[in-house]
């Protein structure tokens, strides 16, 4: 297959084509509907053999999808926004029944006041629901993640259920240049679901979703702790393993002209892109040493590895495209408790940024390392608000 | 009728064992055993969150022999539509070739207010999933309070009958009918006392090929204030007091059974709602001096209700 223009919603789509699922069960929500449009498509022309649960609600959407996933068969599902907010029930009983889906979110602000643009105010708004999470630069990296997600969610170290994040409109509706695998190729990448005592071996019958007591609720909670801690490794080897069918090499923190910076960025999503600009242009035209890296894994969260990567730096401009208000963003405390890993602690400062999808360009990215690096930064920052 | 004699009934295989922690007297697990008897294919089940969810299934112990499932309180039809979406592209990828059964149950919480989204949006898409609501007529499971499934007049611990109000003053949402306007392929109102037009039932339901719903009155001994050895005799003053009748929706006809068809004919009495009234101490204040005036306004309603489904079913 040839390179295609192609927007992200359409990439996740066709990645989910390449891998047939057994059950899609969604409901539709800008700006994640081109997923399921397409994937409607697909149903109804043949090319998948999946069977198709058109619901009415985002909280039977992963309803539905946890039972069929439970019964043994694989399963994905997509939202964003209010419809993550409507699912919010299930998102824990999801992973606390260690139920390996997939769910891409379209990330979007969460309403009020309702705004259909691109925030993190969904995705953030799930982060302690003991789901994985991961997240996108661009549209390949959409397409390459729904690829990746399954077989990190079912290996049976992990058995958690995984959202695979993209920027809504920035990376769902704007269409990139994107390099697809052979149909052949993913669907040996991602092998056969083996299911861990699906409700469907009646033969063995088991129960699912039982009541804990404080004898055993601490305890399961507990299990997945050590889950996310193992998926670490399973998330390493796996890109691994994509690197060898793809060429594309991924980490679960990645890193831009990380090593001299004095000064480094911590972003999450495509604004890894748009910081990338900036931190050239600052090297360049200003001889400013900057940098900055994107946890590409933000559940597990990568505390040692960022700790890593920025220990001994002067500062660390956690940008939060998402707000909790009366406190921080929501990155900055985990960026902050990471550092205290460090030998040398850097100074840490915080720029909430994009609300509502609020533009933030280049220069504004420039703006923020050369305000930290002017003194000018207080610890919580508000960029492009007009107040 | 039910195909099989009560002797082979009860040599069926245990799906739902005893020792569950249920109270003394309550009809849900008998009512469940009853369904559960009505197939001899393998049935994946689910259960809304409610009395019979946590009592059947404390971890580490379970009393199903069964696959049984349980996510959330207003969503058991989403649950078991999930189940049963895993049936059918399994089958369809030929990974499974068995038939299959699916059944969910949930209380009238569960189905006739939080869970009734999930429910209608089940049977609109078609599940091969058979809803069976255990109708004890309020919110048992956190202690008695008020749902759209309560009769007019009950006390409840968010409904009391107090000095200025009667205990509740709305009448029940009538789900099985709400059901039957769905155009759903069977939908069948049920009493445990009649275990055998239960079963039956159950059957129709099972083997109907499309979504069924079976509304099963579940007298509650705690929240109803009766003694647990009288739960049946409840179970049948219901019905003969046609509080409760017992019908059927099939193919879009409304038909009566059993003890309510013998009423419909003139062959059993129809007993006055007094009756069910004084078995019960939720509505004991109805009985109290001053309140026939509201007594009279229930059995107008009920007279309504039971002319109005004669009406039907001779339609």
């Amino acid at each position: 297959m040839g390179d295609l223009a192609i927007n992200g919603d359409s990439a996740v789509a066709l990645a989910w084509k390449q891998i047939d699922p057994d059950v899609c069960a969604a409901y539709p929500i800008t700006p994640q509907t081109i997923i399921v449009e397409k994937f409607s498509d697909y149903v109804a022309d043949g090319d998948v053999g999946t069977e198709f649960v058109c619901v009415e609600s985002e909280h039977s959407a992963l309803t539905v999808c946890t039972g069929s996933c439970s019964a043994g068969a694989r399963t994905f599902t997509a939202t964003s926004s209010q419809g993550l907010a409507y699912m919010w029930e299930m998102l824990p009983i999801t992973s606390a029944m260690r139920v390996p889906l997939v769910m891409a979110v379209a990330n979007r602000a969460i309403s009020g006041p309702i705004n259909i643009n691109n925030d993190h105010g969904d995705v953030m708004s799930a982060r302690d629901c003991g789901w994985i999470q991961i997240f996108a630069e661009n549209v390949q990296e959409a397409y390459d993640n729904a690829i990746i997600a399954p077989r990190i969610a079912e290996h049976p170290d992990v058995q958690l259920p995984i959202m695979t994040n993209l920027d809504g409109f920035i990376l769902t509706h704007a269409i990139e240049r994107m390099t697809p695998l052979d149909d052949a190729v993913v669907k040996k990448f991602v092998g056969e679901f083996k299911p861990f005592k699906p409700l469907l071996d009646y033969k063995n019958p088991v129960s699912h979703g039982l009541m804990d007591g404080p004898d055993f609720y601490y305890e399961h909670k507990y299990q997945m702790v050590q889950a996310m801690e193992k998926s670490f490794a399973v998330i390493e080897q796996v890109f691994a393993d994509f690197k060898k069918i793809s060429g594309r090499e991924y980490h679960i923190v990645e890193q831009y002209r990380c090593d001299d910076a004095e000064y480094v960025a911590v972003v999450l999503g495509s604004s890894y892109g748009t910081m990338k600009a900036a931190v050239d242009e600052l090297r360049e035209k200003k001889g400013l040493k900057v940098g900055v890296c994107m946890p590409r894994i933000f559940r597990p969260w990568p505390a040692e590895q960022l700790a890593k990567i920025l220990d001994g730096k002067k500062a660390v401009i956690v940008m939060d495209k998402h707000l909790s208000v009366g406190a921080y963003g929501p990155m900055y405390p985990e960026v902050a408790a990471a550092l205290i890993k460090c030998k040398k602690v850097p100074a840490a400062y915080n720029y909430i940024y994009g609300l509502g999808g609020k533009d933030t360009k280049v220069s504004g990215f420039e703006g923020v390392f050369e305000d930290v690096i002017a003194g000018k930064a207080k610890t919580v920052n508000y960029l492009g608000v007009d107040e | 009728m039910s195909s099989k004699p009560i002797k082979d009934l009860i040599k069926g295989d245990v799906k739902l064992t005893s020792g569950h922690r249920l109270c003394a007297g309550c009809a849900e697990s008998i009512i469940a055993r009853q369904v559960l008897m009505a197939t001899d294919k393998p049935i994946i089940a689910s259960s809304a969150t409610g009395c019979f969810e946590v009592s059947t299934t404390i971890f580490p112990y379970t009393s199903w022999n069964i696959p049984w499932i349980h996510t959330a309180f207003g969503n058991g039809a989403a649950t078991g539509a999930g189940t049963e979406a895993a049936y059918q592209a399994l089958k369809r990828k030929g990974k499974i070739t068995e038939e299959m059964r699916f059944v969910t149950f949930g209380g009238d919480g569960a189905t006739y207010d939080i869970g009734f989204q999930a429910l209608s949006g089940a049977v609109e898409r078609g599940h091969q999933l058979m809803y069976v609501c255990f109708n004890n007529e309020a919110y048992m499971n956190t202690g008695i309070q008020r749902s759209g499934a309560t009769g007019f007049g009950a006390s409840t611990t968010t409904s009391p009958a107090g000095k200025a109000v009667p205990g509740k003053t709305e009448y029940p949402k009538d789900l099985t009918m709400i059901m039957a306007a769905h155009d759903i392929p069977y939908a069948a109102q049920v009493s445990p006392y009649y275990w055998r037009d239960l079963i039956s039932k159950a059957e129709k339901g099972f083997e109907c090929g499309g979504p069924a719903f079976i509304n099963a009155l579940s007298p509650c001994p705690r929240g109803w204030r009766f003694n647990s050895e009288d739960c049946m005799m409840v179970a049948k003053l219901a019905v003969e007091t046609c509080v409760w009748p017992l019908y059927e929706f099939e193919n879009g006809k409304y038909v009566l059974t059993s003890e309510s068809k013998r009423i419909a004919e003139g062959k059993s009495e129809k007993k006055p709602v007094t009756e069910w009234f004084k078995a019960q101490g939720r509505y004991k204040h109805l009985l109290a001096e001053g309140n026939a005036d509201i007594v009279d306004k229930i059995q107008a309603e009920i007279d309504r209700k039971w002319e109005r489904l004669l009406a039907l079913s001779k339609l």
